[in-house]
């Protein structure tokens, strides 16, 4: 069994099949990559691994076990994290407040622990604090830490979202557009890191990108996505000569 | 300028950041405890309503500041409250039991709120708050065994183990003051945990914090219950410091005012609570001036400026019907709610923060340090 | 079964008023997404309007109400410049709160120069009666429901076969855009509020028979609006006619059925149930956001 399974997956609203029975699998340590014109339902396919949408039908694994009924706060747990298109940052917060809840789903301590403060809740504190610092580092945003969302320019946002799902430790990352509004030098800044946060921290990596430079760049796998149906699938450069990718991307 | 040096992770966990910290709060504590000692009774039972204000503003400013979960209907919680609170010591129940029992009792119903409210939002929350503490108002008219219906109930004096504690006596006071404490510690506490970060990321995108591991439901009725349970002990105090309760004294009124105390305040940070309940409590006093004072004193004024005493005579007869108009807290009220959305956004607090930072940067402070960006409305519909 | 059909009928015609100020709320709202919590208060002030008018300057009654309507439109206007536009974008809560700044103060306003009693106007449907078989309606109660349904049918067409009225849906839908589009943005909002006051002074004129003209109307009626407005969905004005219909049909029968203290507590537990079944009203739209 693969380490990430999408097994025949379908999404319908109402009339329109925003995805049709798509099926890949993703390997442990790989970047994988959905592309595909607007609508293709990409964004849609994230949705449904993140649960925030219920499968018409179809099927979700994770490590062997199906998820596809698990609640989405408990992804997380799991030890799959996203990020989003439209950038979903908690925007009156300060960075490092932003991090430290995407260490949520290590939280340990209970509420009246919490409301007391006890010793053990501050050792929990520094410990998220100390993982939080690492990924800090990592991602070279030390000079945010107690800055606002809201104060931030865009391109630093797009990396603290990164940061966020990374501070959950996840097995699996799923970072949607992670170049959209990037300029150019943002860009290859993004692409080192993706590859960092697989090579450095092991993490698996699953993707939907624009930018082919990026793709091409970073992903090993490719695939292709039209009107809610795999068009092709496979090396970036198999999936770009593909025909029906072209006839996609071109009209034909 | 205060430059902080940080060399270890408890210095952002800490309440009491560095040495300024404890100064002035250590002094602020100080002033508390000498209070009753140097004011006379009547400012000093002022006081107690600002504690029990500021716990009501506590209690909302994790709900709808932290949570982001609008509510009109805490006048309903602190009725819960102050009715345990009554009919247990009827019942001859000590306060040690019904203290506790009102804030789980109250917690508990806001928990029950809470979950409808899991659904809701926006406007539809806001209404949905109102009719229940309309359904809860009702109740407490109606549930006569209980709570007398309209006639009201006589909250006996509260006895501490066999102790008296008259409502307008010291020991009151600082028992208002130890729970207002009490529940800003809690407050600060949730702040600085994954709890408090829930609730923020909760208010700031729902979407984000179920995909970072966040159990909604569950944080949203963690908010509603802490917040009612909150609301619930201030009510126990409001029904020992009223003496007598009846369903007309929780209305809808009372919940606006509440809103008020964290708008006026500032609903993004505890201070806002004290700052708005300070503000709110003093309309009263300030009012009863008004009609007495300030007339008095336009008129002496006037005269030594040159007037008649004929004209002066007058001046002060108008002066003190407008100051006596029926419905002129209405007036005020209404006013003070506009101008404070108007120009003061943040809140009392925020005027602060403003203020200390100009003096912190002086002369650099530029104005539009604070200056709200032009925001354009688009349509909740598809939020 | 006569007692409930005049009990149904007298409901209706309770319903028609919340109706006619929950179709206030839901213009304002359906145009610029804001919930003006002072509703109730522009109708009553609008009674006061029309007492001035009729009352105390003597003017022919149908004069009075076209000032009173023209009057209350400007008001409408100056509120919208002094108090809404500068808030506009600010959250939802806030500019609820401004709104319910705005309706204390126009209450105690109206109290200080009108005084606190019930005032009371002369109007053409103050007296006679409807009978049809042994149902009787009185005129007033007949004014109103003809003048809410023609309010309904009129705005309803407004809204969805008027240029004005499709600015004003871009304009909720999202104002910068609207702009950019060459709908004049101010004066779309500027509008729905004269219209919306509009409504209300015409809801207080029709009123004034039935309820007396008092300070404290425009809450009391207001509250129960409000609630016909959510029942019915916010932002749709067939939803707010029938969730004002609901409201008011359930507060009478239940006044009549049930025990004491039902009347006015059953239109809150019916909205609380349909909420939790419609998270959005009747007529709402359900909210989906996109990430």
């Amino acid at each position: 069994m693969s380490f990430f399974t999408v097994d025949s997956i379908s999404l319908q609203f109402g009339g329109l099949k925003a995805v049709d029975k798509v099926s890949f699998s993703v390997e442990k340590g790989e970047i994988f990559t959905i592309i595909g014109p607007n609508g293709a339902g990409k964004t849609s396919i994230f949705n449904l691994i993140s649960r925030l949408y219920d499968p018409t039908s179809g099927k979700l694994f994770f490590e062997g076990r199906d998820i596809t009924e698990v609640p989405a706060h408990q992804i997380a747990k799991l030890g799959i994290a996203r990020t989003f298109q439209n950038i979903e940052l908690f925007e009156n917060a300060t960075m490092l407040a932003n991090l430290l809840v995407g260490r949520h789903c290590h939280a340990t301590t209970q509420l009246w622990q919490e409301i007391l403060f006890l010793p053990s809740v501050r050792r929990a504190e520094k410990e998220h604090r100390r993982k939080v610092e690492e990924v800090i580092e990592f991602l070279d945003l030390q000079a945010y830490r107690e800055k606002l969302i809201a104060g931030l320019p865009y391109g630093v946002r797009k990396v603290v979202e990164v940061a966020r799902a990374l501070c959950s430790e996840p097995k699996l990352i799923l970072l949607d557009e992670p170049s959209s509004g990037l300029n150019v030098e943002e860009t290859d800044d993004m692409s080192f890191w993706i590859r960092d946060i697989r090579t450095e921290l092991g993490v698996t990596v699953l993707m939907v990108e624009h930018d082919m430079t990026l793709v091409n760049r970073v992903s090993d796998r490719v695939l292709a996505l039209n009107y809610g149906k795999v068009l092709a699938s496979g090396t970036p450069a198999e999936v770009q000569a593909h025909p029906d990718v072209i006839a996609a991307y071109l009209g034909a | 300028m205060r430059f902080v040096f940080k060399t270890d992770y408890d210095q952002d966990i800490r309440l009491l950041k560095h040495s300024g910290y404890w100064w002035s709060y250590g002094v602020l504590l100080a002033a508390l405890i000498a209070f009753p000692y140097l004011v006379g009774s009547y400012l000093q039972s002022q006081i107690v309503f600002v504690f029990i204000y500021a716990i009501v503003g506590v209690a909302l400013i994790i709900l709808t500041g932290f949570t982001g979960q609008a509510s009109l209907g805490h006048a309903a919680f602190l009725a819960i409250g102050a009715y345990t609170a009554g009919f247990l010591q009827s019942q001859g129940i000590s306060f040690i039991v019904y203290f506790p029992a009102a804030a789980i009792i109250t917690g508990a119903v806001g928990a029950m709120v809470g979950f409808p409210a899991l659904r809701l939002s926006g406007i539809y929350l806001v209404i949905a708050t109102i009719a229940f503490a309309f359904i809860v108002e009702e109740i407490l008219a109606r549930w006569e065994s209980v709570t007398h219906g309209n006639e009201g109930m006589r909250v006996r004096t509260l006895d501490f183990l066999g102790q008296p504690v008259p409502r307008d006596g010291d020991a009151f006071y600082f028992l208002c003051l130890l729970v207002l404490v009490g529940s800003i510690l809690l407050a600060l506490n949730l702040l600085r945990s994954p709890t408090g970060r829930a609730f923020i990321a909760i208010r700031d995108s729902e979407t984000a914090a179920k995909s970072m591991g966040i159990d909604l439901a569950g944080y949203k009725v963690k908010s509603f219950a802490i917040s009612a349970a909150l609301t619930g002990m201030a009510g126990v105090l409001f029904a020992h410091k009223m003496s007598f309760i009846s369903p007309e004294m929780f209305t809808l009124l009372l919940s606006i005012e509440f809103i008020m105390v964290i708008i006026i305040g500032g609903a993004f940070g505890v201070h806002g609570a004290v700052l708005g309940a300070i503000f709110i409590v003093m309309v009263d006093p300030f009012l009863t001036a008004l009609k007495d004072d300030v007339p008095v004193l336009g008129a002496s004024l006037a005269s030594s400026l040159g007037m008649s005493s004929e004209g002066s005579g007058k001046l002060r007869d108008t002066m003190s019907a407008i100051g006596s108009a029926a419905g002129l807290k209405g007036a005020i009220y209404g006013l003070i709610i506009m101008m404070f959305i108007l120009f003061e956004p943040y809140g009392l607090y925020g005027r602060w923060l403003k203020v200390k930072l100009f003096f912190q940067l002086f002369p650099l402070y530029k104005k539009a340090t604070f200056k709200r960006q032009k925001t354009y409305v688009k349509s909740e519909r598809n939020r | 079964m006569l007692d409930f059909i005049q009990q149904l009928v007298s409901g209706i015609a309770l319903g028609c008023v919340y109706g006619l100020i929950a179709l206030g709320f839901v213009l304002i709202y359906k145009a610029t997404e804001v919930v003006n919590f002072a509703q109730g208060d522009l109708m009553m002030l609008g009674g006061f309007f029309v007492f001035t008018f009729i009352g105390l300057m003597g003017l022919d009654y149908w004069l009075g109400f076209l000032f009173a309507v023209c009057a209350m439109a400007v008001f409408g206007m100056a509120t919208e410049r002094i108090l809404i536009r500068p808030i506009l974008g600010y959250p939802q809560f806030s500019i609820v709160m401004a709104t319910i700044g705005l309706g204390y103060f126009l209450r105690s306003v109206a109290g200080m120069i009108w005084g606190t009693d019930d005032l009371k106007i002369e109007t053409p449907f103050s007296t006679g009666v409807l009978k049809l078989g042994d149902l009787v309606i009185a005129h007033d109660k007949l004014s109103v429901i003809v003048a809410t349904v023609i309010l309904c049918a009129v705005l309803y067409a407004f809204f969805n076969y008027t240029r004005m009225g499709t600015a004003m849906r871009a304009t909720s839908e999202n104002m910068l855009a609207a702009y950019y589009m060459g709908i004049p943005v101010k004066r779309v909002v500027s509008l729905i509020w004269a219209i919306s006051a509009a409504v209300a002074a015409t809801a207080g004129v029709l009123l004034a028979p039935i309820t007396f003209i008092h300070s404290n109307v425009g809450l009391a009626l207001g509250l129960k609006a409000f609630p016909a407005a959510v029942l019915g969905g916010f932002g749709s004005i067939p939803g707010a006619l029938i969730g004002g219909l609901i409201i008011g049909v359930i507060e009478t029968l239940a006044g009549f059925y049930l025990p004491q203290g039902w009347k006015d507590v059953a239109p809150y537990v019916v909205l609380l149930i349909v909420l939790l079944v419609r998270p959005h009203g009747l007529f709402g739209p359900s909210m989906r956001k996109k990430v």
